[in-house]
């Protein structure tokens, strides 16, 4: 396979909206592109009218903007996408980023399969030096680093949310109309339906703050409070414990630890949550750790920078009041 | 029904890794090895398949040195009727190569549906599923937590974040399962005594090309031990500050 000095970047778009995580893709392959002396294309897919967004990746550094406007793109068309991001990266691209997403993790791994090819997964780090490429990726849920080479041409990679941060670095974004490899209609997966879960309103992989509870809330009709919370906040997703997506008082979406989801936050308050250690695998790495427990034996208490002991469902109304103050 | 399951025998993760000399690899002293926990889920979900239809066979595989067979004879003991080590005594960390030596084993079968885990917890890779099913030719279904079987179609539920999507295809299919869908059962005395008469056939592993390769294992930087700040709503107003001043998350 040839192997150009372009980079390419998948633009996640779900139901026509366009995903955070398509900014800091941008971003990644500006920063390979600028290095090689190549350009970055993003490509981008949806429903007509999706091309809208080719402005932003623009200012994030696109210097071409491949659109496909299919309504057999209103949902996410795994078969019809890998198929056209993998004939089109075989036209010869140094590098290609993907988001370490739902859809993401999904994507990059047919595209790859389609290219036969190795890729690295959910990275945090990447260096791509003349022809070797090495990333580091969390292994053991996330309790080791793991630094790896990548020998494959090219470097196919998805990101995890916020290892890069996107960066305005304006290119010209020509928009070029291409279309699918294959008839988007002749898929043999198709997606029948995109529905919100009614979780996190804020993507857990993208939030800043991350308010999360657990059973300590005594019942799913107290979760306002941790929503509240969120909203004081401005910035927060709501995440969950097992034991409460177990109960079916969060959607499973929202769980976070071992067997959900493994989140890297700037701060983490965990409201009435023990910390079991399958939780904690999934958001020890947060910066910053707040716990709300009354028990003050709690494991959570081991992890937390900031712990308070006493009756969540006292305290969370304070605290509230206090952030919305705080946040004038 | 004719099931196959890809499994992996991993350590458990409830534990302190530490690294072992050379930096390749998890210290294994005193770990304790099961198999990893959505597999465990896809081979409860291909047992209650043939259950319900009180038909079908499931096959579990693994790619592995062999102690894996400890790991495939608790599937048998779960249920599942037949085991396949392919021997591979190197870790290998591709899932493009690993995925090769279970295509090799599976292409052959007549397996209506090949399950593997949404990601095996040690290496998090995600990525065996997606090039297993385009090796086979199949249809692929990533990362599902329901899973409806009906005639010769798959209709499943993917959690996205805060949202979900359903999917469809024809069988025969690839589905990577999340949780959700079932909790591996524990197995009974009985399916323990059953599984040591279950056939394991033992073939070398045919893994293919290797470009993605572990350069060196680390532990992130240790966190802080845990402060207590204070007790009830009265600790409220230190915990604003400290967000504020020390934190600057405020
Ligand atoms: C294979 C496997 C995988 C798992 N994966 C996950 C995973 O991904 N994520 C996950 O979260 N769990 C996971 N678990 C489950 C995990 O072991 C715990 O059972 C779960 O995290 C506990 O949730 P919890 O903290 O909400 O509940 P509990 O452990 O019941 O804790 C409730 C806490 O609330 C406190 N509390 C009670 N009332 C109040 C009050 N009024 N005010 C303040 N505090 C109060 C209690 O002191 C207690 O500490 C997994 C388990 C297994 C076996
Ligand atoms: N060595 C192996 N033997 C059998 N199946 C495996 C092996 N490695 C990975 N798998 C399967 O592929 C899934 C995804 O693994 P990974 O892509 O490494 O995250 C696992 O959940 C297993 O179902």
């Amino acid at each position: 396979m040839s192997n150009g000095t372009n980079v390419l970047a998948f633009a996640e778009s779900r139901l026509g909206n366009i995903r955070r995580a398509s900014l800091e893709t941008v971003t990644a392959a500006r920063r390979v592109a600028d290095q090689t002396g190549g350009q970055v294309h993003a490509l981008i897919a949806g429903a007509p009218g999706i091309a809208v967004h080719a402005a932003k990746l623009a200012a994030h550094g696109a210097d071409v903007v491949l659109v496909i406007e299919h309504d057999g793109f209103t949902h996410y068309n795994p078969e019809a996408l890998a198929a056209t991001l993998a004939a089109r990266i075989a036209t010869g691209y140094r590098a290609a980023f993907f988001a370490a997403s739902a859809q993401g993790h999904d994507l990059v791994a047919r595209t790859a399969a389609t290219l036969g090819v190795s890729y690295a997964s959910d990275v945090t780090e990447f260096v791509v030096d003349g022809n070797t490429v090495t990333v580091k990726h969390p292994g053991y849920t996330n309790k080791v680093i793991q630094a790896f080479s990548l020998t494959a041409t090219p470097a196919i990679i998805s990101l995890r949310a916020g290892a890069v941060l996107p960066m305005e670095n304006a290119k010209a974004g020509a928009v070029e109309a291409i279309t699918s490899a294959i008839d988007p209609a002749s898929a043999r997966v198709k997606v029948t339906a995109t529905e919100p879960s009614g979780g996190a309103k804020l993507d857990l992989g993208e939030a800043p703050v991350i308010i999360s509870g657990g059973r300590g809330l005594k019942e799913a009709a107290n979760f306002f409070l941790v929503e509240d919370l969120a909203a004081a906040f401005g910035n927060a997703a709501v995440g969950a414990t097992r034991a409460v997506t177990d109960d079916g008082w969060r959607p499973h979406s929202d769980q976070i630890g071992q067997t959900g989801r493994l989140v890297s936050p700037d701060l983490y308050v965990a409201c009435g949550i023990s910390g079991a250690i399958q939780h904690l695998a999934g958001m020890r790495t947060a910066k910053t750790i707040v716990a709300i427990n009354k028990d003050r034996e709690a494991p959570i208490f081991k992890v937390a920078d900031y712990g308070i002991v006493g009756d969540v469902l006292q305290i969370l109304p304070v605290l509230t009041e206090a952030v919305k103050q705080a946040k004038g | 029904m004719k099931i196959a399951v890809c499994i992996k025998r991993v350590p458990d993760q409830d534990v302190r890794f530490k690294i072992a000399v050379g930096g390749k690899s998890v210290d294994e002293t005193g770990l304790k090895f099961d198999m990893s926990d959505f597999d465990g889920y896809a081979v409860e979900v291909a047992i209650q398949l043939t259950e319900k239809a009180a038909a079908g066979e499931v096959t579990v595989v693994s790619v592995g040195p062999d102690a894996v067979q400890e790991t495939l004879r608790k599937a048998l003991s779960m249920g599942a009727h037949r085991a396949v080590q392919l021997k591979l005594d190197t870790p290998v960390h591709d899932g493009a190569a690993i995925a090769a030596a279970l295509a090799a084993e599976l292409q052959d079968g007549g397996y209506d549906l090949v399950l593997t885990g949404r990601m095996a917890v040690d290496t998090q890779n995600r990525s065996v599923g997606a090039h297993l099913a385009e090796r086979l030719g199949r249809p692929y279904i990533g990362a599902i937590s329901k899973l409806e079987v009906d005639g010769g179609t798959v209709k499943a539920r993917r959690e996205l974040e805060g949202a979900y999507e359903l999917v469809e295809c024809a069988l025969p299919a690839v589905l990577s399962i999340d949780e959700g869908i079932a909790r591996a059962r524990y197995p009974s005395l009985k399916g323990i005594m059953a599984a040591k008469k279950k056939p394991m056939d033992v073939r070398p592993a045919q893994i293919g090309a290797q470009h993605y390769v572990l350069d060196l294992l680390a532990l992130p930087p240790e966190r802080a031990a845990g402060r207590i700040i204070g007790e009830g709503p009265g600790a409220v107003p230190e915990l604003v500050r400290l967000l504020k001043e020390e934190a600057k998350v405020l």
